[in-house]
């Protein structure tokens, strides 16, 4: 699609005034008559579909493509709607310039928290359903008859009564011209052709042969390039650097200050513009962090433990404290989970270009509204001056909705006003800048009655929160609701066991690292804290992890259907082959339900061999059961790379792994066969980009108790001297 | 090479068949050469530094990080990237593999990914797995080992 993606917005800003802020999304001509066109000047039907005289469907896709496959999920769903035929259609991006100038018709852009789909599949929809009634419509009026005498398949129109055909192409732009229908009856599920189906991703062709374009190989004639070092401790900031000591250097331009705590060197060619900079003497003021360690955070967040210190309850009842004070018998253990890095396999770039009165950007973002947001913020412009055009990720998994390095393009940008510049930060930089998995620890406490049976679980978090530094307008009176995600007493993250006396608390402790969305987010360390602990609790009391799991999940039907379906298939009532020893976990998060279950063997207590996986998710509907396999598959080696080889540790004030060589990721000989079963059963849409990772670890470590007695109660293994066999 | 007084020469470098003369230092890593001195831009930068693999490139036939490799090293050796990889017009067997498996997520690695398999193949036309788990190192962040598994065997038999 990248021959698409440089749209020229002025040819769809036909008049801003125009765009009713009750417009509904994208159904709807903003311009009262007139045909909206696109670059090539072919009509738009409604925003979401421009057909072309060859009959090209160009399906817009306002949410960002990052490997997740949604961009091909949302064509198909909106081509399911408007009957067209598939081997026709092509995607193309709008521009959050656009979609601001046209009153949002795109809706939301922002592609995170598995939102891609479940987020837009009835807008998009209609949005098909919609066209293909136009496109009936003008027909219908061509032929001078009803249109409930015609049909639409394939991309082609036909008169019932007398069998006449017309292609979309023919009458698009009559279609165009008519006003929307206002009810449209969206298809049932079952009734689906193109959505539902594993059909090929509309985006594989140029990632085997190097043409696509992602943001780091944008080019634009008279480009310069960027590279940036920020302080090196959060919060720091520039002191002093000595310009006169590489401005003779190969292909040195210009050294910018960017902010207060970053120097920039532009230079010919990137290589040149890092050579430089890595030779530039730069004074840092480290600032009020400079001595915090990951050893004084840990000792804060182990205050938050006690029960004396300040608590928000994410979910209650009973009285758990009181039960836990006469049970029979209680188990405890103490957690924790460390700082990770997306580590996006292209390090964060953007170009941008800033004339003086106008910006245009080009990057890699989960969040395209908020990167014009930002780039028309930096930028000093109006926000009708700026747009920003995205270009397909190179990986996102949460980093890539942060637009840090959007607003340093566009600074330095300003300082060369005329000259295109292309800013991308070395892996050191990537490492070190990170909006890192939040670091918290976890006290579990259950109390047993003297039959043995559950009557208590309290579960005390102590650490970061991510939305009181990135989306503080989400709190609930001080409270991180995100932090209690897969423990809710409902919703679309909801804990799957009823336990008569429950108290799960959120001590907030916000250390100066900048915590963010990392792929599964809080379900990655919520699920290792309660399934490890329901493994232990079972093992306790002499009970198979399994039946005792069941016995507290009779009032949560879906989180036990995939539960029950991971056990099934990987034989849990048989004994596994000699050597091999199973474990298993649960969670819902993203509003879909997912399990887990892990074969692993150990040599000598501490080399890991994953077998076999087997990954059950109910996501309500499968749009793409391909590309959701995938997804899954996936998850075990972003969530076993963490479990295995992540964790971030600080020192001095900065983040001590610079590289892959510190902060390792899976290889293939360390991939596990996943089998993945998925078993959608309708009337919700849950995500399915995240929620499974949140089981990949508890899984193999419930599965390290069984083969060595040996809990695990902290992440990463390296530390531990564990690693894969 | 000839370095003139600021360190700098023109490399003879022969990349997809064709000798370019590029004006470039000789310690410049031969990824950033091929990436901005020569414009090519499938082959991809991961971390600099041998770990990732997203750079591979084919140096006399042998996978190479090329961020690891100077130009001063490459100077007169036969260097294919992503790009060289078809002949004739066709696609390569291991990116008709890829096309057929549907392996790229992001996609970001596997032009890195493809190059050392096809290397691998050149030299061990039927590997097994365990072949496999040795020769092929690259990372993926989004997971598409299995896939690129499939899709190595497909290749093989193709």
């Amino acid at each position: 699609m990248n021959q698409h993606v440089m749209l020229n917005r002025r040819a769809f800003v036909i008049g801003t005034a125009a765009a009713g802020a009750g417009l509904a999304l994208g159904f709807n001509l903003p311009f009262g008559g007139a045909v909206a066109r696109a670059a090539d000047g072919s009509p738009e039907v409604n925003a979401w579909v421009v057909i072309r005289p060859d009959d090209t469907v160009v399906i817009r896709i306002a949410r960002s493509e990052m490997g997740q496959g949604s961009l091909t999920g949302l064509a198909q769903l909106v081509a399911e709607e408007l009957e067209c035929d598939w081997s026709k259609v092509t995607t193309e991006y709008p521009t959050p310039g656009q979609s601001a100038a046209r009153g949002r018709p795109w809706g939301d852009f922002s592609t995170g928290g598995s939102r891609g789909i479940r987020g837009s599949h009835d807008y998009v929809r209609k949005g098909g359903a919609t066209a293909r009634l136009m496109l009936i419509q003008a027909a219908a009026n061509e032929w001078k008859v009803p249109a409930s005498e015609c049909s639409a398949a394939s991309s082609v129109i036909t008169h019932l009564p007398t069998g006449r055909t017309t292609t979309y192409g023919k009458v698009a732009e009559a279609a165009a011209k008519l006003s929307p229908p206002s009810d449209v009856k969206l298809k049932d599920a079952k009734e689906w052709k193109i959505a539902g189906k594993g059909l090929k991703r509309l985006d594989t062709a140029d990632k085997t042969t190097g043409a696509m374009v992602y943001g780091i190989d944008f080019k634009l004639p008279g480009m310069l390039n960027a590279a940036i070092k920020d302080c090196p401790v959060f919060g720091g900031k520039v002191k002093s650097f000595d310009e006169a000591k590489i401005t003779n250097m190969k292909g040195v331009k210009k050294v910018v200050k960017v902010g207060d705590s970053a120097v920039a060197v532009v230079a010919d060619t990137w290589w040149h513009a890092k050579t430089a900079l890595d030779a530039l003497p730069i004074v840092w003021d480290e600032g009020p962090n400079a001595q915090t360690s990951s050893e004084t955070i840990s000792k804060w967040l182990a205050e938050g433990l006690e029960p004396s210190q300040a608590a928000f309850v994410g979910n209650q009842n009973g009285n758990a404290m009181a039960e836990i004070g006469r049970a029979a018998k209680v188990v405890e253990a103490v957690y924790n989970y460390p700082y990770q890095n997306q580590a996006t396999m292209e390090p964060m770039n953007a170009t941008a270009l800033h004339t003086g009165d106008k910006l245009d950007v080009w990057c890699g973002t989960q969040n395209g509204e908020a990167a014009f947001a930002t780039a028309v913020q930096a930028s000093g412009l109006s926000a009708d001056k700026c747009d920003v055009h995205k270009l397909i990720l190179g990986g996102g998994f949460g980093r890539r909705g942060q637009s840090d390095y959007v607003r340093q393009a566009v600074l330095i940008a300003k300082e060369m006003q005329g000259t295109p510049i292309k800013l991308l930060w070395s892996r050191e930089e990537d490492m070190q800048h990170g909006f890192y998995h939040p670091v918290t620890q976890c006290r579990m406490v259950g109390a047993f009655d003297a039959d043995n049976n559950l009557t208590a679980l309290r579960m005390r978090i102590s650490g970061q929160s991510i939305l009181a530094r990135l989306r503080p307008e989400a709190m609930i009176n001080g409270m991180d609701p995100a932090t209690f995600q897969g423990l809710a007493p409902g919703g679309e993250a909801a804990i799957g066991y009823s336990i008569p006396n429950l108290l799960i608390e959120h001590s907030m402790r916000n250390p100066h690292v900048p915590p963010g969305f990392w792929r599964g987010v809080n379900i990655n360390p919520n699920t290792i804290y309660l399934e490890s602990f329901m493994d232990e609790l079972a093992h306790a009391v002499g009970q198979d992890p399994l039946a005792f799991r069941r016995k507290l999940m009779g009032g949560h039907p879906k989180h036990l259907a995939v539960l029950n379906a991971v056990a099934e298939r990987i034989g849990w009532d048989k004994p596994p082959p000699k050597g091999v020893y199973r474990g298993l976990a649960q969670v819902m998060g993203y509003g879909s339900y997912v399990a887990g279950a892990a074969e692993i063997s150990v040599t000598d207590g501490n080399k890991i061999k994953v077998h076999r996986i087997v990954a059950a998710t109910d996501p309500g509907y499968v749009v793409n059961p391909a590309q959701v396999e995938r997804q899954v598959a996936g998850s075990f080696v972003y969530g076993l790379s963490a479990l295995f080889y992540g964790g971030c540790t600080v020192k001095d004030g900065r983040i001590e792994q610079t590289n892959f060589d510190t902060y390792n990721s899976m290889r293939i000989s360390e991939m596990p066969k996943v089998e993945t079963i998925l078993m959608p059963s309708g009337g919700f849409w849950g995500g399915v980009g995240e929620p499974t990772i949140g089981v990949a670890a508890p899984a193999v470590l419930n599965a390290y108790f069984a083969a060595t007695g040996k809990r695990i109660r902290s992440v990463p293994l390296r530390q531990q001297n564990i690693s894969f066999a | 090479m000839e370095l003139d007084q600021k360190g700098t020469a023109m490399a003879n470098l022969t990349i997809n068949g064709k000798k370019i003369e590029i004006d470039v230092e000789p310690d410049t890593p031969l990824l950033w050469a091929i990436r901005e001195n020569i414009g090519l831009t499938g082959t991809k930068y991961g971390c600099g530094i041998a770990q990732c693999g997203a750079c591979t490139v084919h140096v006399d036939g042998v996978a190479m990080r090329s961020c690891g490799v100077l130009v001063s090293e490459a100077d007169g050796k036969e260097i294919t990237t992503i790009e060289g990889l078809a002949a004739d017009g066709k696609l390569h067997k291991v990116q008709q593999a890829w096309i057929a498996h549907d392996v790229p997520q992001c996609g970001y690695c596997q032009t890195g990914m493809i190059m050392a398999v096809a290397a691998l193949l050149k030299d061990n036309p039927k590997p097994t797995d365990q072949d496999i788990d040795e020769a092929i190192t690259n990372i993926c962040r989004c997971g598409t080992f299995a896939q690129v598994r499939e899709a190595i065997h497909t290749a093989a038999n193709a």
